[in-house]
């Protein structure tokens, strides 16, 4: 009876999870106006895929779909080098200040990102940033969050094996490149899921900046459109899907990569 | 080569990018809201000038900055706990000994974690039409008149809430669940021997085990809530009547469509001085139970 009831609730919520998604997957297929009658319809009668086509020509989201790809995927690189660099210095380098330096940027976490959105606008207008894809990438670049994750994993790598490859006579950065990157490689990856994540998803930051229709980001573009074509429910429909698809995919491919990551943020809190 | 020479060029990118991107502009933030910056600065910097207090007086006398402090209090003190309650109640539901397809149901109450909120937000922008949307349908099944949920300023902000909960629950849930599965099971044993019932069980096992999972996933939902800003800017455009207007969009509207970037570098310092207060508040409470 009890276990009845649990699985029972269980199915029932993954229903009222899901159905939002199926929704919006199966109005994208709905021919024009189909979305609008009354009493709602669940499944197109005849499925079409003329919004996506639509989407591709006349609206041009290849580009968009392009922009957001260059975007998220040059942030994640840079931050995969840069983090794991930085990680690997406050984890493994022996330095005055070393923990000071390390706690005043955890510290820093507490700054919510949009109390320097409007300086950090006119700096990058005052050297021609915006309404560039460098705009979005430069201030991602680098996080505390990613050199955090990096330097909690690098802790486990055991000194001796530095220190013996270092008496072999081998330099920092090749240590670090031949030694450390391949010994962190599962935290690499995490931190890659997310970082591409975020900046797939990211919204605020790629509004201000990207001021042109051509360089649009996905999120900017679909907020654009419900502005100017909130009547079209089904091409709104699969402009959500072409823009949730992705991660979503990449979610369930990998997801125990990133959940690995959310356990890294809440044990230290 | 010497470690610390090592140091710091392993560090000298990332710090530059987090201090010149990140840092300096918080720093300027500051400044800024001391100044009248506006569209007239924007065009010839002379224009600046040195206000101190006044963009801080000006907001406290600004009736549309308490109702947008108003609106983003509402949804985080109300959406917050509500996300966290219904997360606390999935995580026990996956968690329960017979529960079948655990995974399956954890990785699909997780999706709407990783999902674009702006895409999400206009699915449910539809979903809340009171004509052809899904919800007002299924309500009427139960025979409740059909409600204009984004149309109408009591429910405006209920419904984004209802996104927010829908959107946000599979991440505290995971973290519950890491945290269930970490209490030692000789305690539930203990407590059977006692002659405890499940929901004793609960209430005097599980829910002081559960302790510190909650500060931090109170904290750091209420930290995410603060900075209500897609679902406004997408569905309502922070209306009808400003019902649904955040300190961010406020932030927004007046710094990047106005222009009054003083004004708005102001509003960016309360809102960080919430989220402080916020995370003190956190420390404060580990702090205590330690």
């Amino acid at each position: 009876m009890r276990s009845a009831i649990i699985n029972v609730l269980l199915i029932v919520t993954a229903l009222l999870t899901v159905i939002p998604l199926l929704w919006m997957i199966s109005a994208s297929f709905m021919p024009t106006g189909e979305a609008t009658i009354y009493p709602p319809r669940l499944l197109p009668s005849v499925p079409t895929l003329a919004h996506y086509y639509e989407l591709f020509t006349r609206m041009n989201f290849g580009r968009t779909f392009a922009n957001s790809m260059i975007v998220a995927v040059s942030i994640t690189l840079c931050s995969l080098l840069l983090n794991s660099m930085a990680g690997y210095a406050f984890a493994k380098l022996r330095f005055a200040g070393r923990d000071r330096l390390f706690n005043a940027l955890v510290a820093a976490l507490v700054i919510p990102t949009q109390v320097g959105m409007l300086p950090l606008f006119l700096m990058l207008k005052s050297v021609h940033l915006i309404n560039s894809y460098w705009g979005v990438i430069f201030p991602s670049a680098a996080t505390i969050f990613g050199i955090f994750l990096i330097r909690q994993f690098m802790l486990s790598i055991p000194d001796d094996l530095l220190d013996a490859a270092r008496i072999d006579g081998a330099g920092e950065f090749r240590i670090y490149w031949k030694i450390v990157l391949p010994l962190a490689r599962p935290v690499l990856v995490t931190l890659a899921i997310f970082t591409f994540m975020s900046s797939w998803n990211d919204f605020m930051w790629p509004l201000i900046v990207l001021t042109d229709n051509s360089k649009y980001t996905l999120p900017v573009a679909v907020a654009n459109l419900v502005g100017e074509h909130v009547q079209d429910i089904e091409l709104m429909m699969a402009s959500s899907v072409l823009t949730v698809l992705p991660v979503l995919i990449l979610f369930l491919a990998l997801q125990r990569h990133y959940i690995a990551g959310i356990m890294v943020g809440s044990v230290k809190g | 080569m010497n470690e610390r020479r090592a140091a710091i060029l392993f560090l000298t990118p990332a710090l530059a990018v987090i201090l010149l991107f990140f840092l300096l502009p918080v720093g300027a933030s500051l400044l800024l809201s001391l100044t009248d910056f506006d569209l007239y600065a924007l065009a010839d910097v002379h224009n600046i000038r040195l206000i101190a207090f006044r963009n801080y007086s000006d907001l406290l006398g600004n009736p549309l900055f308490w109702k947008a402090l108003g609106n983003t209090m509402y949804f985080t003190v109300i959406g917050g706990p509500l996300t966290v309650i219904v997360s606390l109640a999935t995580a026990l539901l996956v968690n329960a000994k017979s529960a079948r397809f655990k995974p399956l149901f954890r990785t699909v109450y997780f999706a709407p974690v990783v999902t674009t909120i702006v895409a999400v937000a206009v699915v449910w922008k539809y979903l809340y039409h009171p004509r052809y949307g899904l919800l007002d349908r299924a309500l009427g099944l139960f025979g409740i008149a059909p409600i204009d949920w984004l149309g109408d300023p009591r429910w405006a902000m209920p419904a984004i809430i209802l996104l927010a909960v829908w959107k946000n629950f599979g991440y505290n849930m995971i973290i519950f669940v890491a945290a269930l599965q970490g209490i030692p099971e000789e305690l539930y044993e203990a407590a059977r021997i006692d002659g405890a019932n499940g929901v004793q069980q609960f209430r005097h096992v599980t829910l002081p085990m559960l302790g510190p999972t909650f500060v931090f996933v109170g904290i750091i939902t209420a930290i995410g809530y603060l900075q209500l800003f897609p679902e406004p800017y997408v569905m309502t455009r922070g209306g009808p009547v400003n019902s649904t207007l955040s300190v961010v969009m406020l932030m927004y509207e007046q710094g990047f469509r106005w222009w009054n970037m003083g004004f708005a570098a102001a509003v960016a310092f309360i809102l960080f001085l919430f989220i402080g207060a916020a995370t003190l508040l956190q420390l404060w409470v580990q702090r205590r139970r330690a």
